[in-house]
């Protein structure tokens, strides 16, 4: 018997490869750092994540017309490189984030750099997954990878409950994920998202049961970790309990890949089932943003009400699947950037106030910000109009993408859903805003951050004003992406 | 009938007995070993189907290293000894959500699987068993998926390494 061993195009897996490189890299040079130094480590895992950065950013003039390789089951276009940018983006933030954030906790491991990097690995290869398989793959490398850094604090009983709760809820989830790809398995006989359209197109497959429960469990099994209603549950304790840093990682890393592997497998793989998907995401849509917002009104601790507020924000860039049109796409991806910086910027805030013996992740603990660190304080404001949705911010002209995404595609009611709730949310943003600002400071310990934390915050605020102010090249660059990407669901 | 019907029916149906035993049995143990009865009985069914690649994985992994792994966990956790109860009154009202659930899988799988449209695997295969077919598909089609494996698989041993290794404290 004669085999043909395709030879795969390795240029395209140029970003995947280096990221591996650099995590096994990494793990080899921790082995002749001391213990106290493991800092050295984060250094040099931050240098490696910016030049990968760079180099997948030269991908872009090449990738007019989606690229294929390893017989079809590996994608490049620039859909996926422009989620691959937000991964580093928000791995490069992470690390400027953890570096003082570990000493203080006690946990500077090297390994910590190293998990962080494989799991931006498997959500580069979630992105670019164009077989099921792969995607699942991708999803798990993450996943496994965010269990252990989310209960990195083993002698924390909180961080302990949110790694256990995120680890139960994950291998169930992807067990319900792993049944929906068999079912689509069974009704086409493949797993290769553009084998399965054709079949569902040739014989007419609109209706088939099989494929009908699939969308349900595909849904819930990317619903996890974009943490949508019902999925959500995890969600408040796990950002409650994990490291702060790690909790700003997934409360956008994690969420932009899952949205990117659905939108994948439901705008390329059962496209022409979009009347049902587009219903069951129309309630989803709707029931997140509203419980999300409602509860958020309710918290004390600053980390569960984000943790709310996050479930919130899926529930709007869910808008933008609904609409399957290429604003929404385009919608979608400035979103992306814009909630990396304002949610990282929100999370860096409160990894400014961990001190010595205060935690810093109450509301409360924001007390009088505005007489004690003024400059923190205007940031945070910035920070909090942006995921309020106000000008001029990156965060209002995202919402702004989103609403026109879903009114161009005649889902007025879902827009007023979507209205009345960005309302709620102005009300528990500002009281944030309201304890820095009308509420004298406690004398307290007085918190200094470290030198990373402060180019981090100062990064992603200046990103944040600066794309709300002038938004066109952002916007540019994501029009280019959904007008690539929109070609093929067309046709 | 032929021989494999009757014989797949026979495994089939000890394979649902010996499931029902490892949720019914009151000592860890014992569920463990029950499970470990099912997981060969599933094995047998695959032979008869002529994926006895499937069979064999079916023994080593799940028979031998995952019930070993339970059965260490049985051990360490101490629960050999303990008889496990179910306190709760909702019997009743999981047995019927878990019946409604079968009859429904039962409802989809006969209204749209068993149309006679596919073939054995045997048939699939014109040279070789189908261990060689895997193989092939493995390192052609499949090769993308196979190398992530890999990765994800590091990924979980440094993941675990991490947890178990270091003493940290505040």
């Amino acid at each position: 018997m004669k085999i043909l061993v395709p030879t795969p195009d390795l240029t395209l897996l140029g970003p995947e490869i280096l990221v591996l490189v650099l995590a096994c890299g990494l793990l080899f040079v921790d082995l002749f750092i001391p213990r106290d130094r493991k800092g050295v480590v984060g250094v040099l895992a931050l240098i490696g994540v910016v030049a990968i950065g760079l180099i997948t950013a030269a991908y872009w003039p090449g990738l007019s017309n989606p690229v294929t390789t390893f017989s079809g089951t590996f994608v490049m276009d620039r859909f996926a490189l422009m989620f691959k940018e937000v991964f580093l983006f928000c791995a490069a933030i992470t690390i400027l984030l953890s570096l003082r954030y570990l000493e203080i906790e006690g946990i500077s491991l090297g390994e910590y750099y190293v998990l962080m990097l494989f799991c931006t690995l498997g959500m580069m290869i979630m992105v670019s997954g164009a077989d099921l398989i792969v995607i699942y793959l991708g999803i798990e490398t993450m996943a496994l990878s965010v269990y252990v850094l989310a209960g990195f604090m083993r002698f924390d009983k909180k961080c302990n409950e949110a790694a256990l709760k995120y680890f139960l809820m994950g291998v169930f989830v992807s067990g319900i994920l792993l049944y929906g790809i068999a079912l689509i398995y069974a009704a086409t006989g493949s797993t290769q998202l553009s084998q399965v359209a054709q079949v569902i197109k040739e014989r007419g497959l609109l209706n088939n049961p099989l494929l009908m429960l699939s969308i349900f469990l595909l849904a819930a099994g990317f619903g996890l970790e974009i943490a949508m209603v019902p999925f959500h549950f995890w969600a408040p304790d796990v950002y409650e309990g994990a490291p702060t840093p790690i909790t700003a990682f997934i409360s956008v890393a994690p969420k932009a890949a899952a949205f990117a592997a659905l939108i994948r497998v439901f705008y390329y793989g059962i496209q022409l089932l979009m009347p049902h998907w587009q219903l069951l995401l129309w309630i989803i849509c709707a029931v997140t943003m509203t419980i999300g917002n409602v509860t958020a009104l309710l918290q004390k601790n600053f980390k569960r009400m984000l943790a709310y507020s996050s479930i919130a924000h899926a529930g709007y860039i869910l808008l933008g699947v609904v609409a399957a049109n290429q604003i929404g796409i385009q919608g979608i991806i400035f979103y992306f950037f814009a909630y990396a910086f304002m949610n990282m910027g929100a999370f860096g805030l409160a990894i400014y106030l961990r001190r010595a013996d205060i935690v810093g992740d109450q509301v409360d603990d924001f007390t009088g910000l505005a007489q004690t660190h003024p400059v923190a304080a205007v940031a945070m404001v910035i920070f909090l109009l942006s995921l309020a949705g106000i000008p001029p911010t990156a965060g209002f002209v995202g919402k702004f993408l989103l609403f026109a995404a879903a009114i161009k595609a005649g889902f007025y009611w879902l827009v007023v859903i979507a209205a009345l709730n960005s309302v709620i949310a102005l009300f528990y943003y500002f009281r944030v805003a309201k304890v820095m600002y009308m509420q004298n400071p406690e004398p307290l310990p007085q918190p200094v951050p470290g030198r990373g934390l402060a180019l981090a915050l100062a990064v992603v605020c200046v990103l944040t004003l600066l794309f709300g102010i002038y938004p066109q090249p952002l916007m540019a660059l994501a029009k280019g992406t959904a007008h690539t990407f929109m070609m093929a669901f067309i046709s | 009938m032929s021989w494999a019907q009757l014989f797949f029916y026979v495994f089939a149906i000890l394979a649902v007995i010996m499931a029902l035993m490892v949720i019914t049995r009151r000592k860890a143990v014992h569920s463990a070993i029950f499970l470990i009865l099912a997981f060969i009985c599933f094995a047998a069914t695959y032979v008869i189907m002529n994926a006895e690649l499937l069979a064999a994985i079916q023994v080593l992994v799940y028979a031998g290293g995952v019930v070993g792994l339970i059965i260490f966990v049985i051990m360490l956790v101490g629960a050999e000894e303990g008889e496990v109860k179910q306190t709760h009154g909702q019997w009743l009202i999981a047995g019927f959500v878990a019946l409604l659930l079968v009859v429904e899988v039962a409802f989809i799988l006969l209204g749209t699987l068993f149309r006679p449209t596919g073939a054995l695997a045997s048939k699939m295969v014109p040279a070789g068993g189908n261990t060689e077919a895997l193989g092939v598909v493995l390192y052609t089609k499949y090769l993308f998926p196979f190398e992530v494996a890999s990765v994800l698989l590091l990924a979980a041993m440094i993941g675990a390494i991490v947890l178990a290794k270091y003493k940290l404290k505040r």
